[in-house]
């Protein structure tokens, strides 16, 4: 965060990359935007969050602070589509569980970054990426079985990661 | 993952987690990281939109010809960062 408010190019990389998914998740699972809206938002969070990064004076804020801004900006888009629609664009208990559960999903990206760059990435492929154990033994040129004792090996680690994340937060 | 009387969440939950994040499609991300880029391509533009209302509320009523005025691609990112700097 201080990298991006001295205008380091790279720290609003890294700032990027850090949320990218999870913006994109809140248009894509929380909204339920299609490709085109949801491009339009995950663009409009990230050039309006460049412009306003100044104003944010708790590094910690910026996850619900991205969050706020983007589902304000969804609210929006649905609001200008219905424009000859009068019910309003509602806030339901399932759009904020939503949210709720990408916040946990981005934690357990970040205790991800603490594994091994050959965990992350077979985990990334398994999982978000949904490939299958034949793609990765292709893409990673390992035994099919390695690639499943693999993924079970990198999984218990992060969750050994997760439950050292948690032990460090309530000490 | 707040139960009290478990350390964290479960093996199937954290994949659970993961699977919960997939990527975001191609050339979004690089975009948006091109942005500290893009700003500067736009100040001129920006630069008089400030000075000349008029020319601002022209420029808002129409930001892909301003873009295409100043040889900037009318991409998502680029309205985006156009719009975040006039509004």
């Amino acid at each position: 965060m201080a990298r991006c408010r001295v205008g380091d190019p790279d720290g609003w990389r890294i700032l990027v990359e850090r949320f990218s998914r999870y913006v994109y998740a809140i248009c894509s699972q929380g909204y339920r935007l299609g490709p085109e809206e949801a491009e339009d938002v995950f663009q409009e969070v990230f050039a309006r969050a460049y412009e306003q990064l100044d104003r944010l004076r708790d590094d910690a804020a910026i996850r619900p602070w991205l969050a706020q801004m983007t589902r304000r900006l969804c609210i929006d888009h649905i609001r200008a589509r219905r424009q000859d629609d009068p019910t309003d664009v509602e806030e339901t208990a399932g759009t904020d569980a939503t949210i709720e559960y990408l916040d946990e999903a981005l934690v357990v990206r970040e205790a991800l970054q603490g594994l091994s760059p050959e965990c992350q990435d077979i985990l990334d492929r398994f999982f978000a990426r949904d490939e299958s154990y034949r793609t990765i033994s292709d893409g990673l040129g390992l035994p099919g079985g390695t690639v499943a004792s693999r993924i079970s090996r990198c999984l218990k680690r992060l969750r050994d990661q997760l439950e050292h994340m948690g032990r460090n937060d309530r000490h | 993952m707040d139960n009290p009387n478990q350390p964290g969440p479960t093996e199937e939950q954290v994949a659970g987690l993961l699977a919960a994040l997939p990527p975001v499609p191609r050339g979004w991300t690089e975009a948006a990281q091109e942005l500290p880029l893009l700003r500067q391509s736009l100040d001129g533009l920006v630069a008089r939109a400030e000075s000349d209302d008029a020319f601002r509320r022209e420029v808002l009523a129409d930001l892909e010809a301003a873009l295409a005025e100043v040889g900037v691609e009318p991409q998502p990112a680029a309205l985006a960062a156009l719009r975040a700097r006039l509004t």
